[in-house]
């Protein structure tokens, strides 16, 4: 048996116990979802050691913890830019723009989906529907802030507040 | 009991069957995937559809349940056609490599691929790639043939007790891997290569080393632990080159530790031994038979005669068979000598002992207990398979509490657990059996305090039906073992429950049964060599890594006049002490039987004909014993020598009889220790001279360098952090080891590993040791 | 803020004063909390409260339209563990309704969990919130805080020994977690893979306890049904098809947004009602519930009613009456394209009609709309759809198929088209004109 370091923040872990306290007790792992958005909102994105943290914080395999971790499509298991914008191109927000709004951040940044400008501040996702389609063309900025009605001038507005 | 109807055929099931038992049941073969019946239902490959009558679509028959009156069709238009849509979606994405697979010709999908699936291919699209992952040394994978069946990651949950694997990503991405960098480490782990129905998981050792049909498949029984694992031996041209489980419910069931799998790669060691030996000034000089027989019966007559018969020990695997042990024991009965014993990591043979001990009760009923106490056991590691029945009795309820030396994660929740030095654990052991007694209202004798984690320990076990306390390999090796013993006599009195050991070895209890152990007044596997022999007869042992104390038994063997070693293989040790090496057959080359834990008698035959010139143990000791022109060893089969060990009636029983674990006359003695105390467990993969020599297994994480671990206190105590030099002895040569920190360890403890070459020099397996920063 | 105007507004009543309005003070002068009051205080039986949710025939709002009381009433009685969970996994293509509802009115669907807990005889309930709408997911909690303050949720709610505790679990991008069992392994803190069904969640649920689990729009009808009296909230609507409901209107309309309308209502006023169509184009097809919903062209969906009956005798579903209006710009073959695409990215990967067969209808789909077709495909699509179709664990599977099916049975003419001519029916200059899409993936073809 051996003591694990864990990379994880005070702070952090504090964030995620509020979480843990939301289940029975012995239904820590039920926090793991919240527990993975706070670790990544703190280091960026998830490496290895972040989810190893996450999982030995929570009692739970590491692998279970991965699991999740990879299947849901907002964790970041790769290094990515300071702001990430992901953008909603299914049917009903394309029928209104959505993939015309992709095309136009593509072209503004420079760079395809799943890419990240050289400077390191922009990466650009293609999500799925997020249940705002009668706002459309939307995106999610760092999975959190939803931003709607996004025409090239709007798109051109949020890029500048991005500092 | 419901009624049902699968394909016209009526038949009565059990409440709450599947429709696939119900169909196994009536012999009706529906093919499947992902179903298996010691692992949880998932109903995810769809494979086993079924059209069941007034419902609508085709239904998984691994996961309906039989309701009353149900009609069930396997084979009907929509059962078929679903069940070939189905294999369509399975191929669409496997590769089709079976000439290249090593599951060719054992593959369930190649199987049912020719039953039900389509000869051409409607998909025309490219077929997906998964990378291979790298599960450690004993598991090979080729992930892109994988369907996705979650056997794997099913067993390790539930069975192994630990997810090592997991299924990551999600839809046709989805992927079969251990953590990022992990490999599957569970001394269970073979058991996924057969559970996995393609060929994505295949054992390492056995790669590309045959097609499964060029094999022979012959039964035996594995010889390391005291379950007394099934097998299936897999042969070519004399040569073992697999092994698999041969189901039995009553001990494997359908799986295999690591060590019964793997472990046949020793038989193919370069240490094996082709021809006899005999040290001739000081040379060794391979020989024929006759010419070492007569050497080695001219020295024993001689020793016998010069120094009188007690001058002659007899050390004895117990791992060897019943048929050797008993003619051990009857030749050195012949000549006069009772020193035999094969209880080699034992050193307290205090007590009066009415039979043979054993389990206290059947295998398989440990899957019924409701309450356990386990005592002094590395339950894993030294007994995978009686650690996972007593994992599923959990999950059903079962409490287990465990007293111990260390902590070990033994996966599975506990209800109560003390952890301390060796010396203190009589103590509490006793403070369990006093709070016992009182929450039973009986008298007790004993004058202990009770602490609290022993009165809860005590309040699990009184809580129960049906309870029971075993005794691990630890207890049995432990210093002051007749009193664990006895005190544990007495705690199953006060509650009613019964108690026994777990065996250490495959012929633990064989060797009681067989008399290799002193049957009067001889010298017990200590004594005989603290009070050195002029003569050793060492059969299948190797004392300096099999004995409680290797330094006293190297000395002893070095300073013999005579030590004639009967083994498959060679060692340096055994050059160095022996004047005589004999090479007799592991257990894949002769016939014979073994005894397991439960008293259960196994005989089986060789697999394949003796390496070189060696030849069965029995027939060495037979014509031993003829040169020796003692009587009764005119012996024409194993069969017979097994029929007269076990008692003269001819035929085998199938449990040894006067099994009892009643023991007398001890002096409970709970006295606390002091010092650095050592506690040595024997590793899974060092534990016998046949897997110490099988490489996949020595590549194992449980095969790592022992290191001399401590807890953070006790580290700091001699100023070391984890990883510096420490320096170590407990009476034989000072040995330089790797300090690492083991939060599981009670204070002033030095965990020290036995049975390995880095540790055998420094000593005894218990009592105190000293310690210094190196 | 979404636009809302509603013939009958009980739902999206106090939306008007969008952001401003969701607070706790705000909803008790709205009435809110009273059906609870009530309850707890005239100590109205669970029974009662269930036989009343019964006679409004609320059919649950999450797309599978089961009567919410039959439902409830599953729960097995007495005490012991059991949970009452929401679904707020919005993430239907198309579905926008239940985020607007915890934005502009939490305690409307706090109030229906509670009431939900006291009936089946839980104390303790999960909102699940899609993963997308994190800003929905800190109001929620905001709303929960709020009720805690005012003694609505904790220990002996309004002193009558009734518990009930509630909190909010969000999700992380799966669409799957929209389906019930995927959901509650979700928030056991496993990967979204639905279970094997039955049990169903009412004997073995979240964390194996009996659990009922209801859409957001279904508990936050339950304080308006109780308000009302459930007789007449079915004459609210129509027979079968009790209260109001809200559509989401998405697509080529003029004014997309959530609109309250009774069940019953044509859908030619709900198109009225979003503005009409956009740039004066041609309705050419409507998605009626959602993505999974097949299509249907604009001469079917004209005389359709909005409700279950209706919309199922024209061959589709009412599902989570996420209306998706396509105009004459578009392109079916481009538009199942990006919905199969959808499918085959979310499904959860457990079974394998649904793991391999998603895929294989992307791949097909995505060869004709990029003038790869063959002749054979359409046929292929069909067989490999009938293939998945009611042999998965989920409905996802069949969610997959049925656009497939839709498309099929009414457009196929443009997917023959497509195969033959490897290009679109409808003209390149069209589809620029409306406010139309490329496809998702550009690479190189044509069309
Ligand atoms: C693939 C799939 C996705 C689903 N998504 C949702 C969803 O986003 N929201 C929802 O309420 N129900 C969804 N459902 C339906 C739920 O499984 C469940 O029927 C519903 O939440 C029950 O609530 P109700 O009775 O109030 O409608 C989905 C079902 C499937 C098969
Ligand atoms: S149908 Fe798809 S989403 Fe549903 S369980 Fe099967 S693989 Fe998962
Ligand atoms: S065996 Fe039934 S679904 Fe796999």
């Amino acid at each position: 048996m051996n003591g694990q370091p864990n990379m994880l923040s005070q702070e952090a872990r504090a964030r995620i116990d509020r979480e843990v306290a939301k289940y029975p007790t012995d239904q820590k792992q039920s926090a793991v979802m919240a527990a993975l958005r706070i670790a990544q909102e703190e280091q960026g994105w998830l490496s290895n050691a972040a989810i190893e943290s996450v999982a030995s914080h929570l009692d739970m395999p590491a692998i279970a913890a991965f699991e999740v971790a990879s299947f849901y499509n907002m964790y970041d298991l790769r290094p990515i830019g300071k702001y990430k914008l992901t953008v909603c191109t299914n049917l009903p927000c394309a029928l209104s723009g959505g993939v015309h709004a992709a095309e136009y951040l593509k072209r503004k940044l420079g760079i395809d989906l799943n890419e990240t400008t050289p400077d390191g501040k922009f990466t650009l996702k293609e999500g799925e529907c997020m249940g705002a389609c009668g706002d459309a063309p939307v995106m999610l900025v760092n999975n959190v802030q939803m931003r709607c009605f996004m025409t090239p001038d709007e798109i051109d507005k949020l890029l500048a507040e991005c500092k | 009991m419901l009624e049902l109807e699968i394909d016209g055929k009526a038949l009565q099931v059990k409440e709450g069957s599947t429709v696939i038992d119900a169909a196994h049941q009536a012999g009706i073969y529906i093919p499947h995937f992902c179903y298996h019946k010691k692992l949880s239902i998932a109903a995810n490959c769809r494979m086993c559809l079924v059209q069941v009558e007034k419902a609508p679509k085709p239904l998984p028959a691994c996961a309906t349940p039989v309701t009353n009156g149900m009609k069930v069709f396997t084979h009907s238009d929509l059962a078929i056609k679903a069940q070939k849509g189905v294999m369509e979606f399975l191929l669409i994405n496997h590769p089709l490599d079976c000439p290249i697979c090593d599951q060719g010709g054992e593959c369930q999908l190649q199987d049912l691929a020719v039953g039900y699936g389509s000869s051409s291919s409607r998909y025309q699209e490219e077929k997906r790639v998964v990378v291979n992952k790298n599960l450690g040394p004993l598991i090979s994978t080729d992930m892109t043939r994988c369907i996705n069946c979650t056997r794997c990651v099913r067993f390790t949950q539930e069975i192994a007790g630990e997810m090592e694997l997991g299924q990551a990503f999600r839809g046709d991405r989805a992927e079969i891997m251990p953590f990022i960098e992990k490999t599957v480490d569970s001394e269970l782990s073979g058991n996924i290569i057969d559970l996995c129905p393609v060929g994505a998981l295949t054992a390492k050792p056995f790669r590309f080393a045959a097609r499964t049909w060029e094999l022979a498949r012959r039964k035996s029984i594995s010889p390391h632990d005291g379950l007394g694992g099934n097998l299936v031996v897999q042969v070519k041209h004399d040569k073992v080159l697999r092994v698999l489980p041969l189901e039995n419910e009553h001990l494997n069931e359908c799986w295999l530790s690591d060590k019964d799998r793997f472990s046949y790669e020793g038989l193919n060691s370069p240490d094996r031994l082709t021809k006899p030996l005999i040290k001739q000034g000081g040379a060794w000089k391979e020989v024929e038979w006759n010419q070492a027989l007569d050497y080695v019966a001219h020295a024993m007559r001689d020793i016998v005669k010069e120094h009188g018969p007690d001058a002659v020990g007899a050390i004895v695997s117990p791992h060897g068979t019943l048929e050797e042990m008993y003619l051990a024991g009857k030749l050195m009965r012949g000549l006069g000598s009772d020193n035999i014993d094969c209880r080699l990591r034992q050193s307290d043979f205090s007590g009066r002992r009415a039979g043979t001990p054993w389990l206290g009760m059947k295998i398989a009923e440990i899957n019924k207990l409701d309450r356990v106490l386990v005592v002094c056991s590395f339950l894993r590691k030294d007994h995978p398979l009686i650690a996972q029945r007593l994992r599923q009795a959990v999950k059903r309820g079962a409490q287990v509490s465990v007293i111990h030396a260390a902590d070990e994660d033994l996966l599975m929740k506990l209800a109560g657990k003390i952890i301390a030095a060796p010396s203190q654990l009589p103590d509490r052991l006793a403070q369990i059996t006093k709070a016992v007694a009182e929450l039973k209202g009986a008298t007790c004798d004993l004058s202990v305090a009770v602490g609290a984690e022993a009165r809860k320990i005590a309040e699990s076990l009184v809580s129960g039906q049906n309870a029971a306390i075993l005794l691990g390999n630890l207890a049995q090796q432990h210093a002051r073992a007749s009193t664990l013993n006895a005190l544990t006599q007495q705690l199953a009195g006060y509650l009613g429950g019964r108690f026994g050991f777990l065996g250490e070895a495959a012929n633990s209890v064989g060797g009681y049964v067989a008399k290799a152990v002193p049957a009067g007044d001889g010298l017990d596997a200590s004594r005989m060599l603290t009070e050195p022999r002029k003569a050793y007869l060492v059969i299948g042992a190797e004392p300096e890594l099999d004995c409680a104390d290797g330094v006293r038994a190297t000395n002893a063997l070095t300073r013999a006049d005579s030590v004639i070693v009967l083994s498959p293989f060679k060692s340096a040790a055994a050059l160095a002490y022996a004047d005589a090496i004999l090479p007799v057959a592991p257990f894949a080359e002769t016939s014979g039987s073994f005894v397991n834990t439960e008293g259960r008698v196994q005989s089986f035959q060789a697999v394949n004909r003796p390496l070189g010139e060696t030849r069965p143990g029995w027939k060495v000791l037979r014509v031993l014993g003829n040169l020796l022109k003692l009587d009764g060893f005119d012996f024409a089969s194993s069969e017979a020598v097994r029929d007269e060990a076990l008692g003269g009636g001819a035929g085998k029983p199938e449990f040894a009889g006067d099994l009892d674990n009643i023991i007398a006359d001890v002096a409970i003695d709970l006295s606390p220790g002091g010092g650095i105390e050592r506690v040595a467990d024997v590793p899974i993969y060092f534990a016998d001279a046949l897997v110490r020599r099988a490489p996949s297994l020595q590549k194992t994480k449980d095969a790592v360098t022992p290191a001399a671990r401590m807890n953070a206190a006790t580290l700091a105590k001699f100023g070391v952090k984890a990883g510096e030099q420490l320096k170590v002895s407990g009476g034989g040569t000072p040995a330089t080891l790797v300090a690492a920190l083991d939060v599981g360890l009670p204070d002033d403890c030095l965990r020290l590993a036995a049975g390995h070459a880095t540790t055998a020099a420094v000593g005894a397996m218990s009592g105190a040791m000293t310690v210094e920063k190196a | 803020m979404a636009l809302i105007e509603a013939i009958n507004p009980l739902l999206s009543a106090g939306w008007g004063k969008g952001d401003a309005g969701w607070g706790i003070g705000e909803y008790e002068q709205r009435g809110g909390y009273q059906a609870l009051k009530r309850i707890l205080t005239e100590k109205i039986a669970p029974e009662q409260v269930i036989a009343e949710i019964k006679a409004s025939v609320l059919r649950g709002r999450g797309g599978a339209g089961f009567p919410t009381g039959l439902k409830w009433s599953f729960m097995p009685k007495g005490s012991g563990e059991k949970y009452v969970v929401c679904n707020t996994d919005e993430g239907e293509p198309g579905t926008f309704k239940d985020r607007d509802i915890l934005r502009y009115d939490p305690h409307a669907v706090i109030e229906g969990m509670i009431i939900a807990g006291y009936s089946v005889g839980a104390a303790r309930g999960y909102n699940y919130i899609h993963g997308e709408i994190f800003e929905i997911y800190d109001r929620f909690e905001q709303a929960l805080a709020e009720a805690r303050a005012t003694g609505y949720l904790g220990g002996n709610i309004l002193g009558s020994g009734f518990d009930f505790e509630l909190f909010a679990h969000h999700g992380w991008g799966a669409y799957i977690c929209g389906e019930e069992s995927a959901l509650l392994e979700s928030i056991e803190g496993k990967k979204g893979q639905p279970r094997f069904k039955p049990p169903f969640p009412a004997s073995f649920g979240l964390y194996g306890k009996p659990t009922t689990i209801n859409n957001t729009e279904t508990f936050a009808s339950i304080p308006f049904v109780l308000r009302i009296g459930g007789e007449a909230y079915l004459n609210l609507g129509k027979p079968n098809n009790g209260g109001t409901k809200l559509f989401s209107v998405s697509g080529h309309v003029n004014k997309p947004g959530n609109y309250e309308v009774p069940m019953g209502t044509p859908f030619a006023t709900l198109l009225e009602m979003a503005g009409g169509m956009r740039g004066g184009r041609k309705l050419k097809a409507v998605i009626p519930g959602g993505s999974s919903s097949p299509v249907l062209p604009a001469n079917i969906i004209m005389d359709c009613t909005l409700d279950y009956d209706s919309i199922a005798k024209a061959g589709s579903m009412l599902g989570s009456g996420a209306v998706i209006v396509m105009d004459e710009s578009v392109c079916m073959v481009k538009a199942l394209d990006r919905l199969s695409y959808f499918y085959y990215e979310e499904s959860c990967g457990q079974c394998t009609p649904c793991r391999e067969g998603t895929g294989w209808l992307y791949k097909i789909v995505h060869r004709i709309e990029h003038g790869q077709g063959r002749a054979e495909d359409l046929d292929l699509l069909l067989d490999v759809g009938a293939n998945i179709c009611g042999r998965t664990i989920c409905a996802l599977g069949d969610a997959a198929v049925m656009p497939i099916q839709g498309m099929l049975r009414h457009f196929r003419a443009e997917f023959e088209y497509h195969v033959e001519h490897r290009k679109c029916l409808v003209p390149a200059e069209l589809q620029k004109a409306g406010s139309t899409f490329h496809t998702r993936m550009m690479a190189g073809a044509p069309c």
